[in-house]
């Protein structure tokens, strides 16, 4: 019964998908670091990373309050004289979408994500996570970041993996989805583009593969993202279908957002580069980047104290 | 029960009628602005000969200008040393090898090299920006792969020398006496490292000549050498074209000829010292295979090939410049590697930014035109990206061939530039016939996911050096040298010591 076993579905998959070597993925990975990003270039990339940025809170102690701060932040990261963009999304948990809505009102660039489906861990009742997925649409949420289930995908049952996202997808409407893969708990770059393969498989063109929760030890690397965006790449030459990317948790300096970018120009290109294409999920990122561009504009690195919404310390 | 991912097979480009093939846009929306280094590299108007411990002008009086190949402006005089000089150098070399550094304890020797070592890392961007405009390799090589591994060899060999003892188990080794030595232009510090300090470690005194094109990094290697304090005489530096190559390796003194550079003047030397005592070493040509099979990790692969074939312009003699490719993901490979190239970035060599610089020089530009030109002719496919190069300056395109047939030139001459001849095999047999198939056997590689298949290919390719999953790696640990017409002795690890020693 060599076919039934979850061993032959996981040899068949990678088969079918091709496998990675981890020392060479990130030997390219390497590489994108040295790139230097000069003047006009660096301007560029900290603008497009900014308005690429999905400012995330998804706390157990966010109130409607501190949802409303986050919005305001979102319309508007830092003095309109630095011409710094708006960020593409802001992302809360499904009971904080209605405040999202409210203060950011209907007539808005930006959009409201909410991470459904049992958000981080993925355990509950297909049934109950559906439920919240509608329950975010109807309160106002743009786009909805689920996080696929890992254990059916490491035990070899992808069908019910896949299953689980297509009814997400029908779950969601109009609204863009953003399937999180959780790599951390995938392990092996190998099973990270197997796991991407089977999500793009059956989302729609523009939705997104997404690294990560946020909530486990490791989150968006470097080499987690270009194994990711090498199988859009691959996915897309091959289908013509384009999905979008979304690297979260762990970029936190300007530095890093750039790098990624980096990464993106060299791997998918142009067309990529922007913000329905691809986002950053992460908070301090922003105040890091508005900092770097009031540096490119002053030649004086400004206080955190300077920038509102500064997590840092004084 | 554990399902299959069967579903919806999402259509193929080809089944999408009336839509074209999808493409991937690498276009100017982000230019990345000029990036250059801009350490400055101490450059003197004129280099002269270093011989004796001290810089002397040559009897000839005549010097030759060193040029930047990033641009055609002269960088600097160097000295033309005449056949008394390099007596002169030998001379020098003798007395420092009898009265000074074949009596000096191996530990003494090691200070030496240490602080060779730390006063070159020390000097590592000066040095960096040195070579990169005198050879016109990218700088992010220079610095991150030339001066670093450079000193991590004087590191090395420092480490050995007083050890020595322990290099040949049951037997006692003992230096061999003036040693002359001849390197190219293509890694100019890194070539000098991997010939001055298993040398130096083991006792020898030196007479050194660097390629012509690239003189620069070796004179001011010597400034360090001063710096260093090492006894007069025991390393000298002459420079010039062949002649005063000739003049080195024919001279009586040396008891041993070292030589890194092309097989066609590597015979030459040979036929010149044949019957006389002094033992030899030859680095020489290469055409490696680099093998893809159909398990291999392709992107990975990809990058490999790339960094085997692109890695300094291509002037490496152990390039992976024949890419052997499993049939089955023949056109894969392919499509993977256009879409690499065009990323590469061409131009300035002291832009941090820049992938492939400049062509060493005018004369290896017109090889590398003339061999792609006859590549074109044979019947083989040729792929160059659309970048734009720099008007002055020797520059070339990073270049692909495919539908290669072993008996084009393209796959069997050594072209010493960024062009990649693309073959395909459907064995693994074929493969090992395919790769053996050439006169050199420097190096090779393999991709594949599956170890026994790496054992066998590396036991049967004829090859010194044979890199499974990556490629181009080096470590002043690892010995390095070539079968057949890619020569023969070992430079680096325990067995490129051997080759600067007698067994007594």
């Amino acid at each position: 019964m060599l076919a039934t076993s979850s061993r032959a579905a996981f040899r068949r998959l990678f088969d079918e998908v091709g496998t990675v070597d981890a020392v060479g993925v990130e030997e390219r990975v390497a590489k994108y670091g040295t790139r230097s990003i000069k003047k006009s270039a660096k301007v560029w990339g900290l603008k497009t990373a900014v308005s690429m940025v999905d400012l995330t809170t998804l706390e157990g102690k966010d109130t409607p309050g501190k949802v409303a701060s986050l919005c305001q932040k979102a319309l508007q990261p830092h003095d309109p004289e630095l011409g710094v963009p708006q960020v593409a999304a802001v992302c809360v948990y499904p009971a904080m979408v209605k405040h999202a809505r409210k203060a950011l009102g209907s007539d808005t660039a930006v959009r409201i994500a909410s991470v459904a489906t049992a958000f981080p861990s993925g355990q509950a009742p297909l049934k109950t996570r559906l439920a919240e997925v509608k329950a975010a649409v109807a309160d106002g949420a743009d786009e909805i970041d689920m996080v696929i289930n890992r254990g059916a995908f490491l035990s070899g049952e992808f069908g019910e993996m896949q299953d689980e996202i297509r009814a997400v997808v029908e779950a969601c409407g109009d609204a863009t989805l953003k399937v999180i893969l959780e790599v951390s708990e995938l392990e092996t770059y190998d099973n990270i583009r197997a796991a991407s393969f089977l999500a793009m498989r059956v989302i729609r063109e523009g939705d997104f593969i997404k690294t990560s929760t946020g909530k486990t030890s490791l989150n968006a690397t470097l080499g987690n993202n270009q194994v990711m965006i090498e199988a859009i790449r691959d996915y897309y030459l091959d289908t013509g279908i384009s999905i979008a990317m979304k690297p979260a948790g762990g970029i936190r300096t300007a530095k890093q957002a750039l790098t990624f970018l980096v990464a993106i120009k060299e791997t998918l290109g142009d067309a990529w580069l922007n913000n329905s294409r691809y986002r950053f999920g992460a908070s301090a990122l922003l105040n890091d980047l508005v900092r770097q561009l009031e540096k490119e504009k002053t030649g004086a690195y400004q206080a955190p104290y300077y920038f509102s919404e500064s997590a840092e310390s004084y | 029960m554990p399902t299959l991912a069967s579903e919806k097979k999402t259509t193929r480009p080809s089944a999408r009628p009336g839509r074209p093939a999808p493409e991937l846009i690498f276009g100017d929306l982000w230019e990345f602005d000029p990036a250059p280094e801009t350490a400055d590299p101490k450059l003197k108007a004129r280099y002269e000969l270093f011989i004796n411990g001290e810089f002397v002008a040559p009897k000839s009086g005549k010097y030759f200008d060193s040029v930047n190949p990033a641009n055609e402006q002269k960088l600097a005089e160097i000295a033309l040393a005449s056949a008394a000089d390099v007596d002169a150098a030998y001379q020098a070399a003798k007395a420092a090898y009898d009265n000074v550094w074949s009596k000096l304890p191996g530990r003494e020797r090691a200070k030496y090299l240490f602080r060779i070592a730390r006063l070159l890392q020390d000097r590592a961007r000066e040095f960096a920006v040195a070579e990169t405009l005198d050879g016109g390799k990218p700088i992010k090589e220079s610095r991150d792969f030339d001066v670093p591994m450079a000193a991590a060899h004087f590191f090395y060999h420092a480490g050995w020398a007083d050890k020595l003892d322990y290099v040949a188990p049951g037997r006692r080794v003992a230096p061999l006496g003036v040693v002359g030595q001849v390197i190219p232009w293509n890694f100019p510090l890194l070539m000098l490292a991997w010939k001055l300090a298993p040398a130096l470690a083991m006792g020898n005194t030196v007479v050194l000549k660097p390629a012509e094109t690239t003189s620069i990094t070796c004179l001011k290697l010597a400034e360090i050498l001063q710096d260093a304090g090492l006894p007069p005489g025991v390393v000298n530096f002459v420079t010039g074209a062949g002649e005063v190559g000739a003049a080195v390796m024919n001279h009586p003194i040396p008891a041993k000829i070292a030589f890194t550079g092309s097989t066609e003047v590597g015979k030459i030397i040979m036929r010149s010292l044949a019957g006389t005592d002094k033992k030899m070493t030859m680095e020489l040509g290469g055409k490696a295979a680099n093998i893809v099979f159909d398990d291999a990790p392709l992107d990975q692969a990809v990058e490999g090939i790339v960094n085997g074939i692109f890695f300094n312009q291509g002037h490496v003699c152990c390039a992976g410049s024949r890419l052997l490719v499993h049939e089955p993901v023949a056109k894969e490979v392919l499509a993977k590697l256009k879409n690499r190239i065009k990323v590469l970035r061409v131009g300035d060599p002291i832009d941090k930014n820049t992938d492939i610089g400049a062509i060493n020089s005018k004369e290896q530009l017109g090889k590398i035109t003339s061999l792609v030109a006859s590549g074109v002719k044979e019947g083989a496919e040729m792929f160059q990206p659309a970048c734009k190069l720099p008007t002055k300056g020797f520059y070339f395109r990073p270049t692909i061939f495919s539908g290669v047939s072993m008996s084009h030139r393209v796959a069997r001459e050594e072209i010493f530039g960024p062009v990649l001849s693309i073959l395909t095999f459907r064995t693994v047999d074929e493969a090992i016939e395919k790769a053996n198939n050439t006169a050199y056997g420097l190096s090779a590689g393999v991709w594949t996911d599956k170890g026994s298949r790496i054992l066998k290919m590396s036991t049967e390719l004829k090859a010194g050096v044979v890199w499974a999953n990556t490629y181009n790696k080096f470590d002043p640990t690892s010995p390095f040298g070539g079968y057949k017409e890619s020569g023969f002795g070992r430079e680096g690890g325990r067995q490129g010591l051997l080759d600067y020693c007698k067994l007594v």
